[in-house]
């Protein structure tokens, strides 16, 4: 048997379609009350190792979560170190967000004419209102020293602030046993701690977070321990916010809510079920049809349309694609392109049928389509393109669903071209040769 | 078939649908959702039965504007305000509770300032120049002829009109909004229109250099060849578009039926709009 026979390349395309299959296959089945566990990739070969669990990874929009986006306020910063700030607020962010302890959040930035922004994608967040306040506090903090100014008393800051500290944690008083953070200072913001404590002593040494005041302890005696406690009206959630803020550290520039898209986690289940259902229903309509218009050849495309779905769904596993709703209708509506290859060629085949010996006919046809199809598919490639703004060119769309959108569609026409062309080709091969017979 | 025979009547037929929308973008307008209009859409689930009215009115003496109440399915509703604050946020929350006497599950909240609808609009036009730009650009290349590229974009132009008029129709009887996903229908109607295009022009091309002879008769057998191929494929897409617009819930319902207009649209245009502009070019050239 040659390597290039078609009947090879049927047998290689099944044993790669039946792969793809196990891959697309739900990580737990039940078959016949018994259960099964597709295992996870867990290849080491030489030094590198690929570990993979081969479950779709879902969107903000079908898995719940929050999408936030902030506007920072630059026009204090002169125009060069803006950059430098903004890169500054997203880690500040990054570094939040993940002592708060979402899971897989994202942050980046986007900026366009002018306006920065920083995006927040926090998957599983039912409601954010905890999370936009912890992230959007610019938490500077700082100590003051009391001056009586006659009869007024007057607040002077230091320069001992929130980047003298090591780091904060949420402890309990332990006479009132209420909330409160307990910090420590560096080396250097010990000994102004230190040095400050000595010079107040047995007056109030304010604390001041984003210039509003926190709390104001007298001091009794000097600190040279290079600690300190926290001890505002806190609830235990203020607490911990404040503790992640300090930890995190301040923000360089103040940041405001511009927007926020959160989903529940049912809304996302639904959409999925939703969604599900009705790429099923379509699919057996276009299977239905290609074979009721199409009789044999039908059949085949049929067969390829399914090893198409099987092979996307691999490949949306395997990159992996970030699934979401628009994404899901890229799909579908995939699927419902992937058949037109096979449609152009057959209608060319009933042409050519007459024409010339059948096999002669299947390739001509194969030929004087191929034209068509790849032009044609080259247009909805170049807007998938536009849409899907791999470069992240910032005079075009960022926004996760659009891109989710073109990403299917164009994976799906990309896929569809092998299933198109290699896969009903060698079908139709192995069919028209065996009807000749 | 003598297709290009009745082509006064399929410019017709394009003059009405469009008419018609033009009338209704002229009349209403285009309905904005909060992509571009900025404000808050909110889905709630409440286990008991409420009154919009009722709850419209508990929510504005809150001192919140309401612009729409209206029930998707059962038991959820969709509440549109103004951009709200978090505290409005949680207020609106406790006076859904409070009304409604039973527990309530947001579902799903926007809220979207108003700096973000002009930079949708923007970044929307640069994408439509980039992808309108591009698709020509190719097509006259791979054609070598101005007169397919300039008709094939004509005929763009015309599904995008169908579309965007059929939504300021769609707007004001249904309530169907222009968003993100309507820019995403709109920029893949192009690519769409112009797929159908170019399997004709193919066809005209490839007998052009077989067998020569007018752009008419070249016309009427290519439209005759692929009429077939293109209705089959409209169908099998239509097919997973209707199954989605019945079935795929109200989140991607509008996108859907987006998607839907503009591939009758685009498949009627290609033999009936793109190939008659052809021969109407090249018989005014002759002249």
């Amino acid at each position: 048997m040659r390597l290039s026979s078609p009947v090879t390349k049927i047998i290689l395309i099944f044993i790669l379609a039946a792969f793809a299959g196990l891959i697309s296959l739900p990580k737990n089945l039940k078959i016949f009350g018994k259960d099964f566990t597709r295992p996870d990739l867990n290849l080491k070969i030489g030094k590198i190792s690929i570990a993979r669990n081969f479950d779709l990874v879902l969107g903000l929009d079908l898995a719940g979560g929050s999408h936030l986006v902030f506007e920072a306020d630059v026009s204090k910063i002169p125009a060069e170190k803006r950059q430098n700030a903004i890169s500054g607020v997203r880690d500040v962010i990054e570094r939040r967000v993940n002592l708060f302890g979402v899971g897989e959040p994202n942050v980046q930035t986007a900026s366009f004419e002018g306006k920065d922004r920083i995006i927040v994608e926090l998957p599983g967040i039912k409601d954010p209102k905890d999370a936009i306040e912890l992230i959007g506090k610019t938490a500077q903090l700082s100590f003051a020293e009391v001056a009586q100014e006659g009869e007024e008393q007057v607040l002077t800051p230091t320069d001992l602030t929130g980047a003298d500290l090591t780091s904060a944690d949420v402890t309990f008083d332990q006479t009132t046993g209420k909330p409160v953070v307990a910090i420590e200072f560096t080396d250097d913001g010990g000994k102004k701690f230190a040095e400050l404590t000595g010079k107040n002593v047995g007056k109030p040494l304010p604390i001041l977070l984003d210039n509003s005041l926190v709390s104001a302890p007298v001091v009794q005696e000097q600190i040279t321990g290079g600690s300190a406690v926290i001890s505002g009206d806190f609830s235990v959630e203020e607490a911990k916010t404040l503790a992640i803020q300090l930890n995190a550290g301040a923000l360089p520039v103040p940041i405001s809510l511009i927007e926020e898209r959160t989903v529940g986690a049912t809304l996302g289940a639904e959409s999925v079920a939703k969604s599900v259902r009705a790429g099923l229903v379509g699919l057996v309509m276009v299977l239905a049809f290609m074979v009721a218009a199409y009789g044999g050849l039908g059949l085949v495309a049929a067969v390829g349309l399914i090893i198409f779905g099987v092979l996307t769904l691999a490949l949306y596993k395997i990159l992996p694609v970030t699934l979401t709703l628009p994404g899901i209708a890229g799909f579908l509506l995939s699927v419902g392109m992937a058949v037109d290859s096979n449609i152009l060629i057959f209608e060319r085949f009933k042409e050519e049928r007459g024409k010339r010996p059948l096999a002669d006919a299947l390739e001509v046809s194969f030929g004087r389509a191929w034209d068509s199809i790849r032009d044609a598919n080259i247009a909805t490639l170049l807007t998938a393109f536009v849409l899907a703004n791999p470069f992240d060119w910032q005079f075009l769309h960022t926004s996760g669903p659009v891109r989710g959108f073109a990403i299917t569609l164009a994976l799906g026409i990309g896929i569809s071209l092998f299933t198109g062309i290699v896969v009903s080709r060698n079908l139709l091969r192995v069919f028209v040769r065996e009807k000749k017979q | 078939m003598n297709f290009m025979k009745y082509r006064i009547v399929y410019f017709a037929i394009s003059a009405v649908v469009i008419g018609a929308g033009i009338f209704g973008l002229i009349k209403w307008g285009l309905n904005f959702g909060v992509d571009f209009k900025g404000g808050a859409s909110l889905e709630y689930k409440f286990e008991k039965e409420i009154s919009t009215e009722n709850l419209k009115g508990k929510i504005e003496e809150g001192g919140i504007e309401v612009t729409a109440i209206q029930e998707i399915s059962g038991g959820a509703y969709l509440i549109k305000l103004q951009t709200i604050s978090q505290d409005e946020r949680q207020k609106v929350k406790s006076i859904l509770e409070e009304t409604s006497g039973g527990a309530v599950e947001e579902l799903r909240f926007e809220n979207v300032g108003p700096s973000i609808g002009p930079e949708l609009i923007k970044k929307t036009f640069y994408a439509l120049a980039i992808a309108a730009g591009g698709i020509l650009l190719w097509v006259t290349l791979q054609f070598k002829s101005f007169k397919f590229g300039v008709s094939a974009i004509l005929a763009m132009l015309h599904d995008s009109l169908v579309l965007i008029g059929g939504f300021a129709l769609l707007g004001h009887f249904f309530g169907a909004e222009i968003d993100f996903l309507f820019v995403t229908a709109a920029l893949t109607i192009l690519s769409f229109s112009v797929h159908d295009t170019i399997v004709v022009y193919d066809r005209i091309r490839e007998s052009q250099k077989r067998l020569g002879g007018s752009m008419y008769g070249l016309a009427n057998k290519a439209v005759t060849e692929t009429m077939v191929r293109s209705l089959n494929n409209s169908f099998t897409i239509i097919f997973m578009l209707v199954a989605l617009v019945l079935l795929g819930g109200t989140t991607i319902k509008w996108f859907a039926i987006a998607l839907l207009i503009g591939t009758v649209s685009g498949t009627y245009s290609s033999p009936f709009v793109a190939v008659p502009l052809l021969v109407i070019w090249d018989h005014l050239r002759g002249k």
